[in-house]
């Protein structure tokens, strides 16, 4: 899309980024970092080799910004290969963190600190910084070899090519060994420190305790006492070199503390919150959860997350395929269990069928997709939020099922237990929508109390009342359509389910042509009911009338709400994706342009379209990267400038 | 107490769709049977099936029945044993359901060992769908979709399930209601996967298909019966054994009464013997013909879970994680 920069009129393409940064982020720039004000927020950005730990490091930075008082949001961007080849551009794992006392939303559009561990890693990150970035490099990751594997004729060290930015150049590489020498660790052991030497730095800079990140090492490193030992050698030794050094661009930064509401708060990931929310869901339910699933990036993490929390009434079955997954699950259900599986578009493409049995069958189960980038394997490890068609619209005959999105890492939490609730209450599938970006993002999350979530319903049964099981087992409640939950091993209520379709009454087989249409019929008022039941559309930010509102669902929440508040535009964020709450329609109608924003080609438009007859106007991105507060903002004030 | 369950208290109300003369029926009487016999409850009973003509069977049984979609039984009982193992869950499948489009999933249920009863109905052809070769369909064999003849190998139930860490595989003819019978009742008491194999007789795609063994009149030549701890014997009078040819390393037939000693006495937990059984072709060896229990899949799912599935504790407990603060 190219458009014009409202600042200074050039044209330029968007998602280029760098130009509209320059006028619209909130960037700190050298004088900031060397005249140790107190700043709102900072970006920083760990970037190396997918072997030098960089993952670690950010999720060990991250939780002392945590501790430390300050809201946050990540950023952890990775290779799909496991140890991509040393050195290539491809390779470059980052872990970015935007943290500050402003109410932080976004990972941030540009690195204020980037800490580049090789050339790739400079190489990459460059088109992302501003004149001013504090640059920290690890001097000795940029060997010959290096350099040419990066693609660099000459070492960007030695030229002018970095003049606009503030470079520190240290051998992190020879420090961190001559740290950790007394340890008698192999050349190679000892090298893997060097990430918690650069943490060490960044924790002088930020002026952090240790103490977190010794903690963890203690608990992890357990049984390598040696390693233990080295790592925290190698971290005192990055933070004494703070101390001691002089160089001038390198200063302590001071970061406001957020103003955060009072509570009880954690930094979590998204797959953690969902985590617990499944495990929450079935406490609120009294029902015991049995996870199925099968490992696929970015979804594996909740199978990980689910497996430690057994005394929760949880138990995980690692399957043999997505489709004996998703067959589990329903046989969970089926056995009066609540029956969950998750996976990632791909994989949710080899349970559609099966999703059309529990729909058919009316069972209650959860299906998590952790959307990535597509189609085919396409980006596994780069985030996407093009699998909503594939959620609202993707199954063989008429099959509705409901749809959610959660919008952030906590959130999860909680749209977890509403999906929950809403496949128990309607006996239906239900799939929640999450992706790559939520799965590893953490965030500061306000710790809520079970005890405020009203427990489940299910239409539970235990025991035959000596009419007909197999009319009972259908006897569906009239709000909700949902059927009395029976499950084999209940007295006197033996009956017989399936895939064929069923009287509406008696739920035997039936191929009676007005009794399909019924059943057709009974699906779709199913779908609809659920709108009975969830709150009202609210504007997540401005006036719920006016010129244009931008509209999102899922992980965009944060970057678009930033762009909105920062541009004074309407916003709304969209949970419930199938069916839409019942007041959206006229909700929408009162503004003259409809701005939906998403990363994909335009799903939510066409959605809204199908459902509202509206004519929306897409604002699309398929980078595999989340939305920049800039791009957002720029392409507002173009449709502003339409109107 | 009430008066033991009958066969007929096993049989649904639900009028049977198969066609006249189908070797299900026989299959079905017998299934009905086993279950009053060894005292099943229908309530605590549950027939899972996929989709073939086999995959009607649950409709026609009076216990608690989940007709699925097609290959994926095993993988649904899986889950309904997992959530509640006190059940007798028996998957009711065909030879393609089983071993073509679902191949994946009875190799994992049977290396698990999932107490499941899975039948397999073989009858070497797609029935439902009107006359395919299926997987096990011999070379050669001519259908609609191969009217030249198939030319692919067929694939041996038993020979996979023994491949894949099978613990129980037994085999039975439709119309032999004692042998059926039999291992029915051994599947039954089986505390694992057991797989037993079934020959049906398609009447309309795959007629007389297992004929050359299955006629009454010649079956004493042509079966061979199985019992564990007993010789291996056939032949109307007993007179032929099968021994072990220890230069060919395989099975061979031998005169009973001059060579008695050289009968191999069966032995249900021998997986090489269980092997070249399954292979041979005259006679058909029927009945267990390996069983070497271990533990069920279920059995080591609560054994290994923390909690055997119950919550001890709520998520209030750990939701804050090991680093958490206060903001006043």
């Amino acid at each position: 899309m190219q458009t014009a920069c409202t600042l200074c009129e050039v044209a330029h393409h968007i998602k280029s980024g760098k130009h509209a940064r320059l006028h619209n982020a909130n960037y700190v720039n050298l004088q900031a970092l060397t005249q140790n004000p107190q700043l709102k927020s900072i970006v920083v950005r760990l970037a190396g080799d997918s072997g030098d730990g960089i993952q670690l490091m950010g999720s060990q930075f991250a939780v002392s910004t945590a501790l430390s008082g300050r809201d946050f949001a990540t950023f952890p961007d990775y290779p799909a290969e496991i140890r991509a080849p040393a050195g290539t551009t491809f390779g470059v794992s980052a872990y970015q963190i935007n943290l500050g006392d402003d109410p932080i939303t976004t990972p941030g559009d540009s690195p204020d600190v980037l800490v580049a561990f090789n050339p790739a890693a400079l190489k990459v990150s460059l088109p992302m910084l501003h004149p001013g970035t504090l640059i920290i490099v690890n001097n000795d990751g940029f060997s010959a070899r290096n350099l040419a594997k990066a693609g660099y004729e000459t070492s960007p060290l030695d030229d002018d090519s970095l003049s606009e930015y503030s470079v520190v150049v240290a051998d992190i590489g020879r420090l961190n060994l001559e740290a950790v020498a007394e340890f008698g660790l192999s050349k190679s052991d000892g090298g893997q420190c060097k990430n918690f030497w650069a943490l060490g730095l960044l924790f002088w800079m930020f002026d952090r305790s240790l103490d977190s990140a010794i903690g963890w090492l203690d608990r992890r490193l357990k049984d390598a006492p040696s390693m233990r030992d080295a790592n925290v050698a190698a971290l005192r030794a990055g933070h004494a070199y703070g101390e001691t050094s002089e160089l001038s661009a390198v200063a302590k930064v001071r970061v406001g503390q957020a103003q955060l509401k009072p509570g009880r708060y954690r930094s979590i990931t998204g797959s953690e919150a969902m985590a617990l929310g499944i495990a929450a869901a079935g406490e609120l339910a009294d029902r015991q959860v049995l996870f199925c699933s099968y490992p696929i990036t970015p979804s594996s993490p909740l199978l990980h997350r689910l497996a430690k929390l057994g005394e929760h009434g949880v138990g995980t079955f690692q399957a043999e395929d997505e489709i004996a997954a998703i067959g589990a699950a329903i046989g969970a259900s089926y056995g009066g269990m609540i029956g969950a599986t998750s996976s990632s578009g791909p994989g949710i493409a080899l349970k559609t069928e099966a999703l059309g049995l529990a729909v058919s069958a009316e069972l209650p189960l959860l299906v998590v997709n952790w959307q990535r980038g597509g189609p085919s394997t396409g980006l596994p490890t780069k985030t996407e939020q093009s699998d909503l068609y594939q959620a609202i619209y993707g199954r063989n005959g008429d099959t509705p099922i409901p749809v959610l999105a959660a919008a952030s890492a906590g959130d999860c939490f909680d749209t977890a237990i509403e999906a929950t609730r809403i496949a128990l209450r309607h006996m239906t599938p239900v799939i929640l929508l999450a992706d790559g970006y939520l799965s590893n993002a953490a965030e500061p999350w306000r710790i809520p109390e079970l005890s405020d979530y009203a427990p489940i319903d299910s239409h539970a049964v235990d025991a035959g009342d000596g009419s007909d099981p197999q009319r009972l087992a259908f006897a569906r409640d009239a709000s909700s359509h949902g059927r009395p939950w029976v499950t084999p091993g209940m007295p006197d209520l033996v009956h017989r389910i399936g895939g064929l379709e069923k009287d509406l009454a008696s739920g035997h087989i039936s191929y009676d042509p007005d009794n399909h249409q019924a059943m057709t019929d009974l699906r779709r008022r199913k779908l609809e009911s659920v709108a009975d039941f969830i709150p009202d559309q609210t504007m997540e930010f401005g006036d719920d009338s006016g010129d244009i509102v931008l509209v999102g669902w899922g992980s965009t929440r944060g970057p678009l709400y930033q762009a909105a508040r920062r541009t004074g535009t309407s916003f709304i964020h969209i949970r419930y994706l199938n069916p839409l709450p019942k007041n959206l329609g006229t909700l929408l109608s009162r503004f003259r342009s409809v701005v939906v924003a998403e990363m994909n080609d335009g799903q939510l438009s066409t959605v809204l379209r199908d459902k509202l007859g509206l004519q929306p106007t897409p604002l699309t991105k398929v980078t595999g990267q989340p939305f920049l507060i800039s791009e957002l903002m720029n392409a507002i004030e173009q449709e502003r400038s339409k109107l | 107490m009430s008066s033991p369950l009958t066969a007929k208290d096993f049989a649904s109300s639900q009028e049977i769709r198969w066609c006249p003369g189908c070797g299900d029926y026989a299959i079905l009487k017998s299934v009905t049977k086993a279950l009053a016999d060894v005292g099943a409850e229908p309530d605590k009973t549950a027939f899972v099936s996929g989709i073939g003509c086999a995959a009607r069977f649950p409709y026609y049984v009076n216990t608690y029945g989940f007709h699925t979609i097609h290959g994926r039984a095993p993988a649904i009982a899986t889950g309904l044993k997992l959530a509640n193992p006190e059940l007798d869950v028996w998957v009711a499948t065909g030879d393609g359901d089983a071993l073509s489009i679902g191949g994946n999933h009875l190799i994992h249920t049977l290396r698990r060992n999932v107490g499941l009863k899975i039948l397999l109905f073989n009858n070497e052809v797609y029935g439902l769908t009107k006359g395919q070769y299926s997987p096990t369909s011999r070379i050669g064999t001519r259908t609609p979709s191969s009217p030249d003849g198939s030319f692919d190998e067929p694939v041996s139930a038993g020979q996979l399930a023994l491949g894949c860490g099978g613990r129980f595989f037994a085999r039975a003819i439709d119309t032999d209601k004692t042998g059926l019978a039999h291992v029915l009742e051994q599947a039954h008491a089986f505390d694992g996967t057991a797989l037993t194999e079934i020959y049906q007789n398609c009447i309309v795609y795959n007629k007389d298909v297992y004929a050359s063994f299955t006629d009454r009149k010649t079956a004493a030549e042509t079966q061979l019966h199985l019992r564990h701890g007993e010789p291996m014997l056939f032949g109307k009078d007993s007179e032929h054994g099968i021994a072990f040819d220890n230069e060919r390393y395989a099975l061979k037939i031998v005169d009973s009464s001059t060579a008695p000693d050289d009968v191999l006495i069966h032995d249900e937990t021998n997986d090489v013997i269980a092997r070249l059984l399954i292979a041979l072709e005259a006679p058909v060896a029927l009945g267990v013909i390996y069983r070497n229990p271990a533990t069920a899949y279920e059995t080591a799912f609560y054994a290994h879970h923390p909690t055997g599935m119950a919550r001890r504790r709520s998520v209030a407990d750990v939701i804050a994680g090991p680093n958490s603060w206060q903001v006043e």
